[in-house]
């Protein structure tokens, strides 16, 4: 496939008795933003390790770039650029500096002050690593990544930590990225980081691919049952005998599931008026990513470990 | 740019961030200082034989005087040995390595730089020491003999960087780097005629240090400092260390780890 970054065919890890990828199959395409989506464990970093060059596959076939990560190619490793889970840094050298020493390993790299305007950071261009904060530190990370102008950028977790501000700085550092043509794959454990960001996602868990999909329609997302939620006063009978199909009532709190929101609704509201009943905390929800996310990771999400 | 003008450039900046630590800095040039001063006032008023013939000794110094070849020698080590071992197990901790590693500089050209500052360093030790040396102890700066020190400091030095890079790969994590890098050196210093002049050389604890480099680099730093005729070379000693030293790049090279060993 000649548009593919990144082709991955039944890629499997194993550390000792502990597989931790178990067959992912996975295809990247040029210029496309793919999020790997899964709770932590699930085995994110490790195939991102094996595609970067870092960690030995145990089985199956691996192409970024056309190459084969494991042969550690100089010239692979030219053309990619690498944001780690963890930040690495000589912290003693200034943005500016560290900067310019990355970017001379490259044939081909981005001027310094291009790199450090790209992640926000001109005003930090004189400052130590060490005097930076953990976000500016994070985004300093992509501006190396970014040094060389690699086509393809890994982004493995590249805003756990981040309070909200950074989290959106960030983001609009990635989305800069996309529009310059970039192919990026990045690793998250939030649901709405990958659904501002992915054109595609891939939801990992326990080592396996479980969903696939634009973040609009994963997991049947798009044709999936709209949940009514209200509540009925005691004494006001039942909902209308043709919405029956869905019901589940629980204590005066009433929770109706249809595929047909809009006649739902117009029925519902309909009987409602003209029996003067009131719908107490009438809320109309269809399912977030989230909702998908946690039934398909089996209710993981957010957990450390 | 060329390999080499990358391995150049991680030298300056190695340099660079060297020099930012100024606490670091400090205490490296002060530290070796700091023993010829103790080990002086301690055991300074006697002499020592310096160069041993067949039959009897060809020259004796002041004890004091033997301190600035020996405490160089101790400089030397503790300038790649103990720094490098240190300091590169605190990057790889750190995720530095790995960062490096992610990049397409070339491993040697990494090592190169960390190798090539660390010998730099030394050379400024020496210096440093061998004109304290001349000017409180009495020790002549070689000039005869000046090839063969320069050669037996570069032997040395690299020899010893290339085994402090060795040992990372059996540090745990940095926490544990100085423990166990003076763990390794520390009984050598003492037992090898740096810390203390060897008063019986047949006594089993020199027999025992004939086996490491460090013995042999006191002598052939000694032999290039202080022999009253000839070019000061101790080609026996040299070959020692120098296969210590390539023991040391073959283990780096088969177990050197650029990620946190946890």
């Amino acid at each position: 496939m000649a548009d593919a970054a990144i082709e991955v065919r039944a890629l499997r890890k194993s550390y000792g008795d502990v597989e931790a990828v178990k067959g992912i199959d996975l295809t990247v395409r040029v210029g496309e933003v793919f999020a790997l989506l899964g709770p932590n464990g699930a085995g994110k970093t490790t195939t991102v390790e094996i595609l970067e060059g870092f960690r030995d596959r145990s089985g199956g076939e691996a192409r970024v770039l056309g190459q084969d990560p494991a042969t550690r190619d100089r010239r692979l490793r030219a053309r990619i650029g690498i944001v780690l889970q963890s930040t690495g840094i000589d912290p003693y050298l200034t943005v500016a500096e560290t900067i310019d020493l990355f970017r001379s390993y490259y044939a081909t790299p981005r001027p310094v002050d291009e790199v450090i305007e790209l992640v926000g950071l001109t005003e930090k261009r004189d400052t130590r690593v060490l005097k930076l904060s953990g976000g500016q530190q994070r985004r300093l990370d992509v501006g190396i990544a970014l040094a060389g102008d690699p086509e393809l950028l890994f982004l493995d977790e590249p805003t756990t930590g981040f309070d909200p501000s950074a989290r959106r700085n960030a983001w609009g550092v990635v989305k800069n990225l996309a529009e310059l043509g970039k192919t990026i794959l990045l690793t998250t454990h939030y649901m709405d980081e990958a659904q501002v960001l992915a054109d595609r996602v891939a939801v990992i868990s326990a080592g396996v691919i479980v969903a696939e999909g634009d973040p609009a329609s994963l997991g049947g997302r798009d044709t999936a049952a709209t949940l009514v939620r209200f509540r009925l006063p005691p004494g006001q009978g039942d909902v209308p005998p043709s919405l029956a199909e869905g019901v589940s009532t629980d204590d005066g709190r009433v929770e109706l599931r249809t595929t047909d929101p809009t006649r739902t609704l117009y029925e519902l509201t309909r009987w409602a008026v003209e029996r003067g009943v009131v719908l107490e905390g009438l809320d109309v929800t269809r399912p977030t990513l989230e909702d998908v996310y946690l039934e398909l990771t089996g209710g993981e999400a957010g957990h450390e470990g | 740019m060329s390999d080499l003008g990358l391995a150049v450039r991680q030298v300056r900046f190695t340099n660079k961030a060297f020099w930012r630590n100024p606490a670091n800095a400090f205490f490296t040039f002060a530290f070796p200082l700091m023993f010829l001063v103790i080990f002086t006032a301690l055991f300074g008023n006697s002499d020592t034989c310096v160069v041993h013939g067949p039959t009897r000794c060809l020259r004796s110094v002041s004890t004091s005087t033997f301190y600035v070849s020996a405490i160089a020698a101790f400089s030397i080590i503790t300038a790649t040995y103990t720094n490098l071992a240190i300091s590169v197990s605190f990057q790889r901790d750190a995720g530095i390595l790995k960062r490096v590693r992610g990049t397409p500089l070339p491993a040697w050209g990494y090592m190169f730089g960390r190798i090539a500052h660390a010998i730099l360093v030394a050379f400024l030790l020496v210096i440093i020491v061998g004109a304290f040396g001349a000017a409180f102890y009495s020790a002549d700066i070689p000039s005869r003999t000046l090839p063969a020190y320069i050669i037996t400091i570069v032997v040395g030095a690299a020899s010893f960087s290339a085994m402090g890079l060795a040992l990372t790969s059996v540090i745990p994590n940095a926490d544990a780097a100085p423990a166990v890098v003076n763990a390794t050196i520390l009984p050598l210093l003492f037992l090898s005629d740096i810390f203390i002049p060897i008063q019986n050389p047949d006594a089993w604890y020199v027999k025992l240090a004939k086996v490491f480099p460090v013995y042999h680099f006191a002598q052939a730093m000694k032999a290039a400092y202080f022999s009253p005729a000839g070019n000061g070379f101790r080609g026996a000693d040299l070959l020692v260390i120098a296969i210590w030293g390539v023991a040391g790049v073959v283990l780096a090279v088969l177990f050197f780890s650029w990620e946190p060993r946890r």
